[in-house]
């Protein structure tokens, strides 16, 4: 039965191309990174590496933005906090690493603490030595937040703009707390300074790589789940809270149970991008938790379009890549107008996205083919319907 | 006034001469001895000479020098050279002279006769203050000299305080009889603060029972009153929270309360107001800096037009389009919001800019022993006639019926002939426009800078949200409540966790009624 | 008739509803809901027995809607009792445990899933757990196509199975809804205006499918179009100002001076 749920929700022609370009693109990046020589025109450089794992990981954070957002309505403006605390999870696990080679050379305390003359390790930051128990909570500490606040939030119809507005205000309160130096996080600094990971130097390039190509293949396990989740009946009662929820109420179904376990399970999902993203980048602080950053996340989802997971990993890369391109150099001061324009030009020209735009016009032109090919045609609606079912 | 001032120094240089001439007391500093100073110290404060005020500063700020062949000379805080016996200007102080020593106890003992001699200062502020001075040092020998001043005083706010000052150092002697005592206790426990309160500490020690008991009572009642005090002074800074969270929110409570429109971008009209009023402040510095006081006055016509137009502008151009869309309009005027920004910083620059205070917005008076900056009063005064203002502007115009229309029922206010379209773009830019005469006040109390915004969305929205959407008083008290309980809460969190915890407040109260404190109910509310 | 023998009298149908609770499919008593001092209901008393089909009509504000608002746990009353098959308190009950309980509700204004196909509306329906388990891997993942179908066909829109729901005409989608209706196999029917904006034909066959569905199960419509209420030929209740104004066949309720008052005002 799991099998065959899986064969069905990943055997879409939508699936395929993604996942298949995914694996060649990775598989490029990181030979041409080990095999090619420096000078070859396409040899890709290690910091073009990392910079595409962080990508990675973004568009990782973005299927999880999507799942709840394009699937069941819930327009959370926090998940840059699910990220972020995934994101010190990891951060804690690799200050841990660190050991006698800090500034201060403590064997367990990290430098910041030393400097704050704390003489023994606070409590949460016990086991975060242990790798395992790390990533147990790189899942476990953002899905335990998404179900508190979520339990709370849905089972009392916090819905819409409301429900966005106090996710915002979560992520600004985790910002101001992450802030404050007794609470044990590194305060303003955050964690920084990494050494190594599972034994291996954080900054070498097989590390790097191997980071890179982990990445990878937790987008792709991302997308994998998310499109379970999405195909199977779960997804359809989701888009169906998203589309009337009273109706979904009045015929029996607990919405509030379905909202928690998809906004748990994103919740989740953003974590562990958020830990595969700190060590590429090498420092995580409390500016990740910044409103900011959250609703830029909305709009990689609603430039790649909403509702298609693809399209969220897709916007993810586009709208980075063009940050990255676009901040550096001359045009840098006009950066924001970009991002700005991008936020208005979406939401009014291009509702559906990249790819909701296209998958629209795919199935358009498919039901005219059909329609002039097949004589006599059966109800017009009908295979125009199944066409656009197999599509989304 | 003055006049009086004027009679009190004649009467004080008219004093008798104390027993050791100046020339001697000024050769015990030759010495440069502590002990020999202490004594000079003392006689020089007694002897009622006229230069001995600025003597004994000199002392103390170390610009009293003494040549080897026994001449003193000061300077005064100018740089100014006299000859001490004389008081009269010299050319400068001669080549030689050595600076006379002080320590510490010699620090505290010319502060005390510098208070002494000061009771006796033409300027009343000073008199003032050194009656204080003294009454903190509690140096039972200043008795006299306080009794002296207090004969004289005619200023009654002064004489209350020497009467204090007497009350404490009546206390501090052994041989007050206990009527004068008890007297003394009375009048400190009328002053009512943290130095009366050490003043009856100091007396409980060593002290009789029943006076020491009184004193005791004393230090209760008013260790009580400071404390209401405190918390009074809470409210208030709460109260000037609550009124600048208002502003900020009041113009989101017409644009997401009553249109439902969710303008990311407000934060960025009440930052067009400040740049606004900015401008203005250069252009008065340039052309007319005499007037300067009046720049906020043209600012506010101003500032609320340019973000008023701005707002119109948006509303026609972006949200128009996205109405029944709450969410996509969420993120468009968040895009908004950055274009603003960015067009902010570069027309500006991206560090703060310097917006002036004119005079009646600095300086502080007292009110029951609470202080109050004219600057925060004003705002909250500015508050509350903005608040007004809008009421009337929503209850009691046709153009506020016509869009309180619009907002109930579209479709039944455009057949009775209302331009609803003209009604919506107007309303938002009368939002917009009022988070612009805020900026014109946050300017005055806040850095003006292109981040000025963001800083108060998110308060904003929570401000209107706990409020109770589409409800003006609601938003009313809302701002009010957060600004207090935010203020109540700082001495015992500190700033920072204080804010936390009415966030998480906010989200746990938001879950409970989402609908805000006070909720429209009903059918109408679900569609 | 004076004030006094009326008292009487509802005091004596009031006692009379009351030991009818044991044996009703729905038991409305003395149920009062007000929004901000505007009374939607007040001191509501409503019997229905276990297979009947019952019209409520009334003009606009008469409190229909708000009636089926406390049933399906939308709106939680001030005072009174509401209890389903004589044992279950509605009132503690939200809408999912109530649905679950039996009481499927059609809107005013048809809500169906817009953007799932015909089917997969019947599918969400369909009777059947409706927990997040059984929807990720469980027993809502196998429904038969055949019990979709025979649903579909009952409504008549098996033609139209794979359409989106939002392609779907007006009178269609009040039909599709239904059809959910039928899916959810409920003891009690509630359904509002099922007829609006139908064209007289549509209207006739509707009528037709209720009084089919009222074989096997209690419906309740609601109504404005008098003659549907007539073509349904079953009891009539009036509500007027959040109370029962009158009661009983549509000729003798539509006979009353007081009905034809409210409704025309005079």
């Amino acid at each position: 039965m799991i099998t065959r749920m899986i064969v069905s929700a990943l055997g879409d022609r939508g699936s395929l191309v993604f996942l298949g370009l995914l694996g060649v693109a990775a598989l490029f990046v990181a030979l041409s990174n080990l095999l090619l020589p420096p000078g070859s025109a396409l040899h890709v450089p290690i910091h073009i590496v990392a910079l595409l794992g962080k990508y990675v990981c973004y568009a990782t954070l973005a299927v999880a933005l999507d799942l709840v957002w394009g699937y069941c309505g819930i327009l959370s403006l926090g998940h840059g906090a699910f990220f972020a605390l995934g994101g010190y999870a990891m951060g804690m696990y690799l200050m841990r690493q660190v050991g006698t080679r800090g500034v201060y050379a403590d064997p367990v305390l990290p430098d910041f603490m030393v400097f704050l003359n704390w003489k023994e390790l606070p409590w949460f930051w016990h086991g975060f030595d242990s790798f395992p128990f790390s990533m147990l909570m790189v899942a476990l500490v953002p899905g335990l937040l998404a179900f508190v606040f979520g339990w709370f939030a849905f089972r009392s119809r916090v819905t819409g703009v409301y429900l966005s507005i106090i996710t915002q205000a979560m992520t600004y309160a985790l910002m101001l707390a992450f802030f404050r130096n007794d609470m044990g996080f590194g305060g303003n600094n955050g964690l920084t300074d990494f050494k190594d990971i599972v034994g291996f130097n954080v900054q070498a390039q097989p590390t790097r790589i191997a980071l890179f190509l982990i990445s990878v293949a937790v987008l792709a396990l991302t997308y994998a789940v998310a499109r379970v989740l999405v195909t199977s009946t779960f997804g359809k009662v989701l888009v169906a809270i998203r589309d009337a929820e009273s109706r979904a109420r009045f015929l029996g179904y607990r919405v509030e149970s379905y909202k928690l376990v998809v906004f748990v399970v994103s919740a989740c999902m953003a974590g562990v991008a958020g830990a595969l993203y700190v060590p590429q980048v090498g420092i995580i602080n409390p500016g990740e938790f910044a409103p900011a950053n959250s609703i830029e996340a909305v709009i990689w989802v609603a430039v790649g379009g909403r509702g298609t997971l693809t399209g969220a990993a897709l916007g993810a890369v586009v709208v980075n890549a063009m940050k990255t391109t676009f901040t550096s150099g001359l045009l840098a001061p006009y950066w924001l107008f970009m991002l700005g324009g991008l936020f208005v030009l979406v939401t009014l020209a291009l509702p559906k996205g990249i790819v909701g735009t296209l998958q629209g016009w795919f199935a358009k032109r498919g039901e005219a083919k059909r329609v002039e090919t097949s004589e006599p045609s059966p109800p017009p609606e009908a295979p125009a319907a199944g066409k656009a079912e197999s599509a989304s | 006034m003055r006049v009086f001032a004027v009679l009190a120094l004649f009467a004080a240089l008219a004093l008798p001469a104390a027993a050791a001439s100046l020339q001697e007391t000024l050769a015990r500093f030759a010495a440069n001895d502590f002990s020999e100073t202490a004594k000079a110290i003392d006689e020089i404060a007694e002897s009622g000479a006229p230069q001995a005020a600025s003597l004994i500063d000199a002392l103390l700020n170390r610009r009293l020098a003494v040549t080897p062949d026994g001449g003193v000379f000061f300077t005064d805080a100018q740089g100014r050279a006299f000859d001490a016996l004389t008081g009269s200007p010299v050319a400068a102080v001669p080549k030689g002279a050595q600076l006379v020593r002080t320590n510490n106890k010699l620090r505290g003992q010319i502060e005390n006769s510098l208070g002494t001699l000061r009771l006796q200062a033409p300027d009343p502020a000073k008199r003032r203050e050194a009656a204080e001075i003294v009454l903190r040092a509690r140096d039972v020998s200043a008795l006299p000299a306080v009794r002296t001043a207090l004969s004289r005083e005619q200023d009654p706010v002064i004489a209350k305080v020497l009467r204090e000052t007497e009350a404490a150092l009546v206390l501090s002697r052994p041989d007050a009889t206990t009527e004068q005592k008890t007297l003394a206790i009375s009048i400190l426990r009328a002053r009512s603060d943290q130095d009366a309160i050490a003043a009856l500490r100091a007396a409980t020690a060593g002290a009789p029972f029943a006076i020491a008991q009184e004193a005791r009572r004393a230090i209760v009642a008013i260790e009580k009153r400071l404390e209401v005090q405190a918390a009074m002074q809470n409210v208030w800074y709460g109260l000037s929270l609550g009124s600048v969270l208002l502003l900020a929110a009041i113009g989101l409570a017409i644009t997401f309360g009553v249109m439902g429109v969710i303008n990311m971008a407000h934060g960025e009209m009440v930052m067009l107001g400040a740049y606004t009023t900015f401008v203005v402040q250069e252009v008065f510095r340039a052309y007319a800096p005499g007037a300067f006081d009046f720049s906020l006055l043209v600012a506010l016509p101003l500032a609320f037009l340019v973000a008023g137009l701005v707002g119109i502008a948006i509303e026609r151009g972006i949200i128009r389009f996205l109405y029944g869309r709450p969410l996509e309009t969420l993120l468009a005027t968040w895009g908004v919001s950055l274009i603003l920004q960015q067009a902010v910083r570069t027309a500006f620059g991206p560090t703060n800019r310097e917006v002036g205070n004119p005079s009646f917005m600095s300086g502080a008076f007292d009110l029951w022993g609470l202080q109050i900056t004219y600057g925060r009063l004003w705002i909250v005064v500015f508050t509350l006639v903005v608040f007004a203002g809008l009421l009337l502007l929503l209850k009691a115009t046709s153009f506020g019926l016509r869009m309180r229309a619009v907002t109930q029922n579209r479709r039944m206010a455009a057949s009775m002939g209302i331009p609803t379209a003209r009604v919506d773009a107007l309303t938002f830019g009368l939002g917009s426009g009022i988070a612009g005469i805020a900026g014109v006040a946050l300017s005055q109390i806040d850095n003006v800078s292109p981040n000025l915004g963001q800083s108060y969305i998110i308060d904003s929205f929570m401000v209107v949200v706990f409020g109770g959407v589409g409800s003006l008083w609601g938003t009313f008290v809302s701002a009010f409540a957060l600004g207090i309980a935010n203020k109540l809460m700082e001495p015992v969190a500190g700033a920072v966790l204080a804010k936390i915890v009415i966030l998480v407040l906010l989200i746990l109260f938001i879950q409970k009624r989402p609908r805000g404190l006070f909720a429209l109910k009903g059918r109408a509310v679900e569609s | 008739m004076t004030d006094a023998l009326l008292d009487d009298a509802a005091q004596k149908e009031a006692a009379a509803r009351k030991a009818s609770a044991k044996g009703s499919v729905l038991y409305l008593d003395g149920v009062s809901v007000s929004f901000d001092g505007f009374r939607a209901l007040n001191e509501l008393s409503l019997v229905l027995a276990p297979g009947e089909m019952r019209a409520i009509i009334g003009p606009n504000g008469a409190g229909k809607t708000t009636m089926m608002d406390v049933i399906t746990g939308k709106t939680r009353p001030d005072e009174g009792e509401v209890l389903f098959d004589g044992t279950h308190d509605l009132t503690m009950l939200d809408e999912a445990e109530i649905a679950n309980l039996g009481i499927g509700r059609k809107f005013q204004k048809p809500t169906v899933f817009e953007f799932h196909t015909v089917a997969d509306n019947i599918r969400l329906a369909l009777k059947g757990p409706r927990t997040t388990r059984s929807a990720l891997f469980g027993a809502r993942n196998r429904i038969p196509d055949d019990a979709i179908d025979e649903v579909l066909s009952r409504v008549r829109l098996i033609e139209h199975r794979a359409r989106p729901a939002g392609d779907l005409s007006h009178g269609q989608k009040q039909w599709l809804e239904i059809g959910m209706l039928l899916a959810q196999d409920p003891k009690l029917l509630l359904v509002d205006e099922p007829v609006a904006g139908m064209t007289d034909a549509e209207t006739e066959d509707t009528a037709e499918l209720l009084r089919e569905i009222a074989t096997r199960h209690s419906v309740v419509v609601v109504e404005h179009d008098m003659s549907f209420v007539r073509a349904l030929g079953v009891k009539v209740t009036c509500l007027h100002e959040g109370s029962v104004l009158a009661e009983g066949r549509i000729d003798v309720v539509s006979a009353d001076e007081r009905v034809i008052e409210v409704y025309l005002g005079r």
